[in-house]
């Protein structure tokens, strides 16, 4: 008894050196990787607006005492005037010049977002990144850890820890630096999970590179992007968690002036329907820098991912 | 359309001779399945269980069998991506079954892998050049200069553009992306490359392409493979030799002419009756059609695994397990066909 005959049809034969098509061969040009990505970033306008947002407010914070017209912390004749041609913004409840406040006040705010978030970005990723590729009894442990870190209550323990440290610019930056990182252990955990079943990771294996060589150029980079989104989204609640500390007196102390503190400063009833000037700039400005944060995280998130380039 | 035997009259020698350059004792690779709150083993997927088989230099072995049946777990054993439940895995005379990542690292440059899917085997975010050279650079083998240079040749040799290795993956089609995989597994010039179903994810003229393209780079390069696939058409045009599985197991080995005229086992036969005949002149003949599915590798069939679905089967099959006999010609059947 045989098998029937089997044929494998179309087996038309490919010279090897031959290339498959050369249609559109003038398009590989050298560039180097930054170069692409910064060009695909400009091409995103809102992200353009953000940067050019943010890094107004940067140079505002870093050239503060040359911009302000006013030392912030010098107690004027007048309480709560209106703006005028010699306050822009007019004066708080203890005769200080608002503008003066909003442009020193930068610095708090943009430091505390961007100083907490990188720290507990680098501690969430490097946590979710080991226990999501090492597994076993190491995810076991770092997964248990983050569960224990997210049960406490966030603010309670913050208020603790920043009593007991002291209510200093540092010491909060480094509170919430150091409570922040469990979401993002997570994030990163979950998408080391499903890419480290990627064929392109087991090739890394084959090709005998180290753990890593394997995570840092092969898994992480193509986690980047939910990396990224809530970091962006990170700083703005960094921000917002600054103000709520200011409130409840264990943010930055007073006479240091966040927009954070500013603002919770206007809540009265009075303040609200009558002196605008000392609400709506320091709310505006943290609405301005926490969309324009996410907008560059957005940008960066397609300018970092090759596919959404054409 | 008859097949092109040049290639099989050039290479005379592609006998099974000399010491074999992979050889697999009684490999077994059991996963655990957990069940119950403390993830308490209830039993084991026995998705290889005792496999052996010997490749030897220069040839192409075809691995073939049901989805299920243990042929890519074989594979992925065989360039340790998991490391066996028992067993040995004996390449170039080293059992590295049971070496550290350390040591391992240095046969990797000899071991390689080719994988199923072109989409999800390369990194997005890599271009070609950067993927290609990657290896040669962190194995210390080329300076960044030569490392190019090499990139370029191994492009044009598996058919590309050397322009390309400023491209994305995403930039390539599927059989394209095929032949940056292999050009991947060759630039570290391995002896034994694993094919893990390489062209089942391509259409049927891409097939073509790629496994000329393997059949040219086998003889340039002296390269041995070992050909996992489902398509037998496929598996037949590339393979000196084939391996049938069946639940972990190997039940017949022979040379592919011999295979295909001449199968032993009733469930080669089937898996042969499976593939339509393009010649209908030829269609016709007996044929067995397997009835039910794949028993669960959790817990298999006594005595013949086959035993559930053979047409031939009889008492002694459900209660002795058949070994693998013969030596050009190995089956493990107890009543084999002629």
């Amino acid at each position: 008894m045989a098998a029937p005959e089997l044929e494998f049809e179309n087996n038309t034969p490919v010279s090897i050196t031959q290339p498959l098509s050369n249609s559109q061969e003038g398009l590989g040009k050298e560039e180097s990787y930054l170069k692409v990505v910064a060009n695909r970033f400009f091409k995103h306008k809102l992200a353009v607006i953000g940067l050019v947002i943010i890094t107004l407010f940067v140079l505002m914070a870093i050239f503060a005492p040359v911009i302000a017209p006013q030392d912030p912390l010098e107690v004027g004749y007048e309480f709560e005037a209106k703006p005028s041609s010699e306050h822009l913004l007019g004066t708080d409840q203890v005769g200080r010049d608002v503008l003066s406040r909003l442009i020193y006040a930068s610095r708090i705010s943009l430091s505390v977002g961007l100083g907490a978030v990188s720290i507990y970005v680098v501690i969430g990723t490097i946590l979710g990144a080991i226990a999501g590729y090492m597994g076993k009894w190491a995810d076991m442990l770092i997964m248990r850890i983050t569960d224990v870190f997210m049960s406490f209550p966030f603010l309670m323990v913050i208020l603790v820890l920043v009593s007991v440290m002291g209510p200093s610019l540092f010491n909060i930056i480094l509170v919430l630096g150091i409570l922040g990182w469990p979401p993002i252990a997570r994030l990163v955990r979950g998408s080391v999970l499903s890419l480290k079943e990627m064929d392109y990771v087991k090739a890394g294996v084959a090709l005998g590179y180290t753990a890593p060589k394997i995570l840092l150029h092969h898994i992480l980079p193509n986690a980047l992007a939910p990396i990224l989104v809530n970091a962006t989204f990170g700083i703005a609640s960094a921000i917002i968690m600054e103000a709520s500390l200011s409130f409840l007196g264990m943010g930055v102390q007073p006479p240091t002036a966040s927009w954070g503190n500013m603002l919770t400063e206007a809540q009265s009833l009075t303040v609200l329907a009558e002196q605008p000037w000392l609400w709506i700039p320091p709310g505006l400005m943290i609405i301005l820098a926490v969309i324009s944060i996410n907008f560059m995280g957005d940008g960066l998130r397609d300018a970092v991912d090759p596919k959404s380039f054409k | 359309m008859s097949l092109p035997t040049e290639i099989k009259i050039e290479k005379p020698s592609k006998e099974r001779t000399g010491t074999p350059l992979l050889e697999i004792n009684n490999l077994k690779q059991y996963y655990p399945i957990k069940k119950g709150i403390f993830s308490k083993t209830v039993g084991h997927v026995k998705a290889v269980d005792g496999l052996s088989l010997q490749i030897y230099p220069g040839e192409t072995l075809g691995l073939v069998g049901e989805s299920g049946c243990g042929k890519s777990t074989t594979g992925r054993a065989i360039v340790q991506l998991e490391k066996p439940s028992e067993g040995e895995i004996i390449f170039d005379g080293k059992n590295i079954s049971n070496f550290t990542n350390r040591e391992m690292r240095s046969i990797r440059t000899e071991l390689q892998i080719i994988f199923q899917d072109p989409y999800s085997s390369l990194n997005p975010r890599k271009r070609i050049g950067d993927l290609l050279s990657e290896p040669l650079l962190f194995h210390k083998l080329a300076t960044p200069s030569e490392a190019k240079k090499k990139v370029e040749d191994m492009l044009e040799i598996v058919g590309l553009p050397k322009s390309y290795r400023n491209r994305y993956p995403h930039e390539f089609s599927g059989g394209q992306r095929q032949r940056i995989g292999i050009a991947r597994a060759l630039i570290l010039n391995p002896k034994l490359i694993v094919c893990d179903e390489p062209v089942s994810a391509l259409d049927v003229s891409i097939q073509a392409q790629v496994l000329n393209l393997l059949k040219d780079l086998q003889n340039e390069f002296n390269l041995t493979y070992l050909f996992i696939g489902h398509g037998l058409g496929a598996v037949k045009y590339i393979s000196d030799r084939i391996a049938v599985m069946y639940l972990g197991n190997i039940v017949e080995i022979a040379k592919t002419e011999e295979m295909f005229k001449n199968p032993k086992h009733p469930y080669t036969l089937a898996l042969l009756n499976a593939y339509p005949v393009p010649n209908p002149h030829l269609r016709g003949r007996q044929r067995i059609v397997l009835e039910g599915d794949v028993p669960s590798p959790a817990n298999p069939p006594k005595g013949c695994k086959f035993h559930t679905r053979c047409p031939i089967a009889q008492s002694k099959c459900r209660e002795e397990v058949p070994v693998l006999t013969g030596v050009h010609h190995s089956v493990a059947c107890h009543f084999p066909i002629n």
